[in-house]
């Protein structure tokens, strides 16, 4: 009889979770339940994929820091490989990788085509069920040899976890050189992982909060170019920019709805005042959501655009409000000690992460969408600005040690347990996550 | 198979995104005058902006998360508006900032909140509102560094920006 086994996580207690992490029968197959939380990575051979130079090493390397980094997956130590894979397309022994307690093993291969493109294949493999999982081919450009490891990295994911994975996205972030009293900050795109950097903005202006729409390769940020904050649209694939709206006042803290339709931002009013607008992007009609003399701002659409979360001092301290996309029914959700802000909707819509300060510390936390069932998954000096991974089960933000004024970027998973920084070339904050690459 | 479409297309996104890096945007911002760059002394020629930096006091300060005009605060608008009677040819700019103790776009508002305030001030002792501008900078341009409320509470500031020409 093979063997059985099945990580469960507890999200909320080790206790819990050591209690429920038994053996489950009549389940062959390897799988992960992501829904509870990890206890133990899945320990996970990925080999080097065949090819006639360093390639094959440098895709398997990349997929293995992707899986491990998700906190979900230990890659084993090449060292520890008995089996030495020469032909991908024949089944491996799986007793050479049970016996070093590979539960899934990676193989493939990469070859470089006639017309120039390379081939990628790789088959994902259940060492304890003695079969083949998945097998996929990509052809891509020599030079798309990261996206391509990502995809299969993807895949591997969702094969083991049930969920789409996160791993063939990219990050829009605020580059940040030079002295704090002299700041320069440049908008930024890289992957998800910190490689490919490359810079959207030239330094002269100041720039911040940029967000990935959610259909297109577009973004919109702030920006001071016109010597005040205003919101901006750029176009990734051609560079082309235009200002949003013609307010008369300053307007910051823009998101894009689920559609990609329309821009919604914060209008700062000659009174002092912060108030939420849209401007949908096609009609160029600008519709005001919220009335108040207080400061309305850090607006979110929910994942199927019928709501809106922001938040809202007119209580007193920041809090986080939700009300229909219209404006209608504000009601504050946010109850806990200290102020909130930054509320993001969760892209599976059962979750807003937040902002929190408590206490003197900077935190970053999840709740239900009515506001109950509060977590928070880290927590500092300053710790500001969630964004989500597309599958909704990672975040990203921005950590700034005390007195430094150098932020850099982490990622946690909804455990709380996985915190992770991001390595980038100079300061980063501002983090905002795009869409799964089509 | 859609994925491989995009995938032979990447390259030119990557081409596309190196000549965004060369494009980039250009256009001109002045950075606002401190104390600290114009240099203190006290020679400043009467009516100069100097003069109104060191003599009057161009920036007062706020409690923290609020924007109420403090006592001595009122006092160094009380002279910055006399002063700006005497010189009404100087285009006025409030800049409002915050600490770095908030969130970004949280302080951005609060920024302009603080700028919006020291500007209705300005305008009861006698500065027409129409003359005064206000522009937020939120907790991005701090003039003190460190992680203790001696300089947060330096931060926390509203600066009263000349420009234009002099009288």
């Amino acid at each position: 009889m093979m063997k059985m086994f099945r990580i469960i996580l507890s999200t909320f207690a080790a206790i819990l979770a050591v209690a429920m992490t038994v053996t489950v029968p009549a389940r062959a197959e390897v799988t992960i339940d992501i829904t509870k939380g990890t206890v133990e990575p899945l320990p996970i051979a990925i080999t080097d994929f065949l090819s006639g130079d360093q390639l094959g090493a440098n895709i398997s390397g990349v997929i293995a820091a992707d899986l491990e980094r998700s906190g979900l997956f230990a890659p084993i130590d090449k060292g520890a490989f008995i089996e030495k894979i020469s032909n991908p397309d024949a089944a491996p022994r799986f007793e050479d990788w049970k016996v070093i307690n590979a539960q899934a093993l990676v193989t493939g291969r990469v070859t470089k085509q006639g017309d120039g493109r390379l081939k990628a294949e790789f088959r994902l493999w259940d060492t304890f069920a003695g079969q083949q999982l998945e097998g996929q081919q990509f052809f891509t450009s020599p030079d798309s040899w990261r996206r391509v490891a990502h995809i299969i990295a993807d895949a591997i994911y969702e094969r083991l976890t049930g969920e789409k994975g996160y791993f063939d996205t990219r990050v829009v972030f605020v580059d940040e050189s030079g002295t704090k009293e002299k700041r320069v900050k440049r908008l930024a795109i890289m992957d998800q992982d910190g490689a490919n950097v490359r810079y959207l903005t030239n330094g002269k202006d100041l720039v911040l909060t940029p967000r990935f729409s959610p259909s297109r390769q577009e973004i919109t940020y702030m920006s001071y170019e016109q010597g005040k904050p205003q919101i901006y649209l750029l176009q990734l694939e051609t560079g082309q920019r235009e200002l949003v709206g013609n307010f008369p006042g300053m307007t910051i803290a823009p998101r894009f709805s689920p559609d990609g339709q329309k821009v919604v931002m914060s209008l700062l009013q000659e009174d002092g005042s912060a108030n939420v607008y849209t401007m949908d992007l096609r009609s160029r009609t600008t519709t005001r959501l919220t009335s108040t003399s207080a400061i309305d701002t850090g607006a979110s659409y929910s994942p199927d655009g019928s709501q809106v979360v922001f938040e809202s001092d007119r209580g007193g301290r920041p809090q986080i409000y939700k009300m229909g996309a219209d404006g209608s029914n504000p009601q504050r959700i946010s109850f806990g000690d200290g102020s909130y802000s930054t509320p993001v909707w969760s892209p599976r819509g059962d979750l807003i992460a937040f902002t929190k300060q408590s206490g003197g510390q900077f935190s970053i936390g999840v709740m239900k969408v009515d506001g109950s069932g509060e977590r928070i998954l880290s927590s500092g000096y300053h710790d500001e600005g969630p964004t989500w991974a597309p599958n909704g089960r990672v975040l990203m933000f921005f950590r700034q040690p005390p007195g430094s004024n150098s932020p850099h970027l982490v990622t946690v998973d909804l455990t709380g347990r996985n915190l992770r920084q991001i390595q980038t070339p100079n300061l980063a904050s501002d983090p905002a996550w795009s869409p799964l690459l089509e | 198979m859609r994925r491989f479409e995009m995938i032979a297309r990447s390259p030119v996104v990557v081409a596309l995104f190196m000549s965004l890096a060369i494009a980039g945007c250009a256009s001109k911002k002045n950075m606002p005058n401190t104390a600290g760059d114009l240099g203190l002394g006290g020679s400043a020629t009467p009516g100069s902006t100097q003069d109104f930096t060191v003599n009057v006091g161009d920036r007062i300060f706020f409690d923290v998360d609020s924007s109420v005009i403090r006592a001595d605060a009122q006092q160094t608008l009380a002279k910055q508006a006399q002063w700006l009677q005497r010189y009404p040819n100087y285009a006025i700019t409030i800049e409002g900032h915050a600490d770095e103790r908030g969130t970004r776009e949280y302080n951005l508002a609060l920024g302009q909140r603080r700028a919006a305030a020291t500007r209705n001030y300005l305008a009861s002792r006698g500065i027409p509102a129409s003359r005064i501008k206000t522009l937020s900078y939120g907790n991005e341009r701090p003039v003190a560094v460190c992680d203790s409320e001696s300089c947060w509470s330096q931060n926390r500031r509203a600066i009263t920006v000349l420009g234009g020409a002099g009288s």
